[in-house]
């Protein structure tokens, strides 16, 4: 059982200084133990706007950023106006009264003014008021007033000994006034001896590059996916990766296959507009067969869309990436620790297989946060680089007349890196023989030309039983199995915890794998199902059109969502008890707040 | 017999290549009389006259006529999409800078559809030769027009003649941060190979575009028409470091167009020579994998 579940919002305009108090109270979080989950709604303004972070922490796994609230810190009336109504009994509410008024409050709700114009007496700048009610609510969860202090102490070290007294100042102020003014929540903040790790989807998935081995890192930037750009530049360095900005995303694919035709793993990100431009290259990797993997973090879409939301609007495009038949894999990652896992272990397929791999996020799981056990970032992974000649420049005996696309019966065919005496060859996106001469313009040949299609595509064979199969999570005699794919896993698992006390029993059956997808596997469970609904983060049903061409089957009912936020857990309870109540077919939840 | 490093570092005792170690798999299929051969031609006796091993070399060519020619020399080759082979070559070039690596193309290749990757590959000084086969026209696609196309030319896509005006890659390379500028033809064999030469044995981007007539589709810029008007630079006295004789050389085209080498700087470091990445030797030998005292430290900065 959880003994605590505490979700703490934090919003106001950009350039307020929300991430500062979020930062802190994750990592008090954190170095106690207790798992997080991070949401930061926010606009593609860099001052203004409305900027709202959830912040949910637990002694339990948190599988989503929630449905309530249990304090509210708005920063200005803005904040206020839009959160207030949502809050219920037992939620406490902090602000500045100089600057900020609540107004119509359900009974139950605590309202915490304090003024920092009391508290704080001459001292200027708009952060104050985040300090003050950052100490306030730590006060509230009972958590020492020295771990802030030394929070504080470091954070303002480089400022000088002035900064730093005049911070713990404020806050020793907004501490103790919170002690006697305001009523503390009835438990104190646990510490499980153990510390965990915070880290955004992001970092999760260039960390497990680096894991993998990529030593060249390309990317343009675009919201959501610049996260991955931001810390592969920082680490560039320490980790003798090659990291570029590069002028367009079609320079970015094309310098990342040469890379990897080279030798390096290859590895970059962009969202949907980037990825638009990737397309023809993603086929010349496969045509050429060179593996390199690209990140596709979906955001609201269609053309420039809203930059930064989220939807799972994507799919399609990238089912349908690149002219003609190609070998590939695409995977959607359904939780952090996956992000950081997945990219090891679809380096090691691409190279064994040759081909492109995409990893499909999008911006929930890209620049969403959670805590993570750090056992479980484990760099020291199995690397296989597949049929390489010449690999660390090794020597092999000349032996001339190399065929690079020698015809085999897996389809893969042992690769020579350039550099290596006694293997030239040329790699080409036309169509080619054996010996890589092409068939594609003189002397076109019908039998060459099905012959090297077909050993390109028969590799597709040999990736599918290498891949994990879906399996159900949850009750086995569930009445209805929600099913979900990428990012979606912890709502849906949330809300089925949820729908179980109100008796429904609900399992999960969440996608990873997408291409070559285990579409047998899946029939069987859902033809097996009761009842089967979809959950999904875009208008048209995208991944219940790709199941039903794999596999035949129609779902029950379908939740969607492309207002741009996320799922909360009871978009889906709701969803689920109108679908199973007959009233309606498709279910699309009305998101609450405006932020 | 040299001794030099190879790939693997280790001293070899080596023979130098000769044209015909240098001869493809495939047999050019280009028109008879196409500019093109010239440019296979001079390319090859500039890598015997370096005395480079083929497998050092990688040809890395985008699509078209003249995109083709990583087919017909006995190289590594990448014969990528159209338009995008400098990108591809900045990534195989970062990835493994003891290559050398030739790019080829045609105008419509590197100034059309490639034109973004051309201007950042020079501001970078990516270490590449850069050979266009200046046509001035599509010739794969038969005959539309291209950027080079001179103004009021009549081709398939402008059959009323062209109202646009060329693009002049000599001061856009010039002004764009190449760091070796030269214009070729090949009706001047033996000067093109000197300017190959130059090219490849120069550290950063080296352009070297050359006059590649298409007998097909271009009778406007044939093998007469330069034969008539091409001046060496040498005779004419220039001096390839003087920025602005390079930029009034490289902008004239009339009665007389100079030919060879416009500008030269030999004071920048290429991008590979920027990158302490690249200080333990060529990315793509390294082995792969993170140790677990650096592993942990980024794990700490999560903590
Ligand atoms: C994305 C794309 N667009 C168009 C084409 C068709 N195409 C092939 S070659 C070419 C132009 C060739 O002209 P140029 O690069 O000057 O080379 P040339 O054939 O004259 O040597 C075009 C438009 C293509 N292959 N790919
Ligand atoms: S069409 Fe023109 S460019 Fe192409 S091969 Fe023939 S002569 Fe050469």
């Amino acid at each position: 059982m959880k003994s605590i579940d505490l979700a703490i919002g934090i919003g106001g305009a950009a350039g307020q200084g929300i991430a500062t108090p979020g930062d802190i109270l994750a990592r008090i979080f954190v170095r106690r133990g207790l798992h997080v989950n991070a949401y930061n709604a926010y606009q593609s303004i860099i001052r203004g706007g409305h900027i709202f972070l959830t912040l949910r922490t637990s002694d339990e796994p948190v599988l989503s950023h929630g449905d309530t609230l249990d304090v509210l810190m708005p920063l200005n009336q803005d904040s206020m106006n839009r959160h207030l109504k949502l809050m219920r009994a037992g939620s406490t509410v902090l602000f500045n009264s100089d600057t900020i008024t609540p107004g119509a409050v359900a009974d139950g709700v605590q309202l915490c003014p304090f003024s920092v114009k009391a508290l704080a007496p001459g001292i200027k700048g708009d952060l104050v008021q985040n300090t003050i009610a950052l100490a306030a609510i730590l006060r509230l969860i009972k958590v020492d007033f020295a771990i802030l202090q030394e929070i504080l102490t470091l954070q303002f070290k480089r400022k000088g000994a002035a900064a730093v007294a005049e911070n713990v100042g404020v806050a020793r102020a907004g501490y103790d006034y919170a002690e006697t003014h305001f009523t503390a929540f009835p438990f104190s903040l646990p510490d499980t001896g153990k510390r965990l790790a915070f880290f955004e989807g992001n970092q999760a998935l260039a960390m497990g590059g680096a894991a993998a081995g990529v030593r060249f890192y390309c990317a343009y930037p675009m919201s959501p996916a610049s996260g991955v750009l931001h810390w592969m530049a920082r680490h560039a360095r320490q980790l003798d990766i090659m990291v570029r900005q590069v002028e367009d995303e079609i320079g970015v694919i094309n310098m990342a296959i040469g890379a990897a035709h080279a030798g390096c793993r290859a590895m970059c990100a962009t969202s949907g507009g980037g990825f638009a431009l990737m397309t023809e290259a993603l086929g010349a990797a496969a045509m050429m067969e060179i593996p390199v993997v690209c990140i596709n973090v979906q955001r609201a879409g269609p053309a420039t869309g809203v930059p930064t939301k989220t939807e799972q609007g994507d799919l399609w495009q990238v089912l349908g990436a690149g002219q003609g038949d190609y070998p590939r894999i695409i995977v959607a990652p359904t939780n952090m620790a996956d992000c950081f896992k997945i990219v090891p272990r679809l380096f090691n397929l691409v190279d064994k297989f040759q081909c492109p791999g995409i990893i499909l996020s999008d911006l929930l799981l890209s620049e969403g946060r959670s805590s993570i056990d750090p056992a479980e970032l484990d760099f020291n992974v199995p690397i296989e680089r597949g049929d390489v000649i010449g690999l660390n420049g090794d020597l092999p005996a000349v032996n001339g007349g190399f065929q690079r696309y020698r015809i085999t019966e897996s389809g893969i065919s042992p690769r020579a890196l350039p550099g290596t005496p006694g293997h030239m060859h040329v790699v080409a996106t036309d169509e080619h023989d054996e010996d890589g001469v092409l068939i594609s313009d003189e002397f076109t040949d019908p039998v060459k030309r099905r012959a090297i299609h077909e050993k390109r595509m028969r590799k597709m064979d040999g990736i599918l039983p290498l891949l994990d199969a879906p399996v159900v999570h949850g009750a086995a005699d569930a009445g209805v199995t929600l099913v979900g794919w990428g990012s979606t896993e912890g709502v849906i698992r949330e809300a089925i915890q949820q729908l179980a006390g109100a008796g429904v029993v609900a399992n999960n059956l969440q996608i990873k794998w997408l291409v070559p997808l285990h579409a047998d596997a899946i029939a069987s469970i859902l033809s097996a199902a009761p009842k089967w609904i979809i959950v999904e983060n875009n208008y048209s049903g995208q991944f219940a059109r790709y199941l039903r061409a794999e596999t035949g089957l129609a779902a029950d009912g379908h939740i969607r969502k492309y207002d741009g936020e996320p799922f909360m857990p009871h978009h889906i309870v709701d969803g689920v008890q109108a679908i199973l109540s007959g009233a309606v077919k498709q279910y699309v939840p009305v998101h609450e707040i405006r932020v | 017999m040299a001794t030099t490093v190879d790939q693997a570092g280790a001293n070899t005792e080596r023979a130098k290549p000769t044209i015909k170690d240098l001869k493809g798999r495939a047999d050019p299929d280009w028109c008879p009389g196409c500019g093109d051969f010239g440019v296979l031609a001079a390319l090859k006796q500039a890598i015997v006259e370096l005395g480079l091993q083929p497998y050092e070399v990688m040809t890395i060519s985008g699509i078209g006529c003249s995109s083709n020619l990583p087919g017909y020399i006995n190289t590594y080759g990448m014969h990528t999409l159209h338009g995008r082979a400098l990108a591809v070559a900045t990534g195989a070039q970062l990835a493994n800078h003891r290559l050398k690596i030739v790019v080829t193309g045609g105008d419509g290749d590197g100034y059309g559809i490639g034109g973004n990757h051309f201007v950042h590959s020079m501001r970078r000084n990516v270490d590449l030769t850069y050979i266009v086969m200046n046509n001035q026209v599509y010739g794969l696609t038969t005959g539309q027009l291209s950027p080079t196309s001179i103004k009021g030319m009549n081709t398939k896509s402008t059959p009323f003649g062209s109202v646009e005006n060329p693009i002049n890659p000599i001061p856009l390379a010039i002004a764009a941060g190449a760091t070796y500028v030269a214009r070729g033809f090949t009706g001047q064999q033996k000067h093109l190979v000197e300017l190959i030469k130059g090219g490849l044995s120069h550290k950063g981007f080296a352009l070297i575009d050359t006059f590649s007539p298409c007998v097909t589709y271009n009778h406007d810029n044939s093998h007469e028409f330069f034969k008539q008007r091409t001046r060496k630079l040498e005779e004419l006295g220039h001096d390839p470091t003087d920025f602005h004789a390079a930029m009034a050389q490289g902008s004239a085209w009339g009665e007389v167009i100079p030919i060879g080498l416009f500008w030269r700087r030999q004071d920048l470091p290429a991008l590979d020579q920027l990158e302490p990445v690249l200080n333990g030797g060529p990315l793509a030998h390294r082995p792969l994998g993170v140790a677990p005292d650096v592993a942990q430290a980024l794990i700490n900065e999560l903590m």
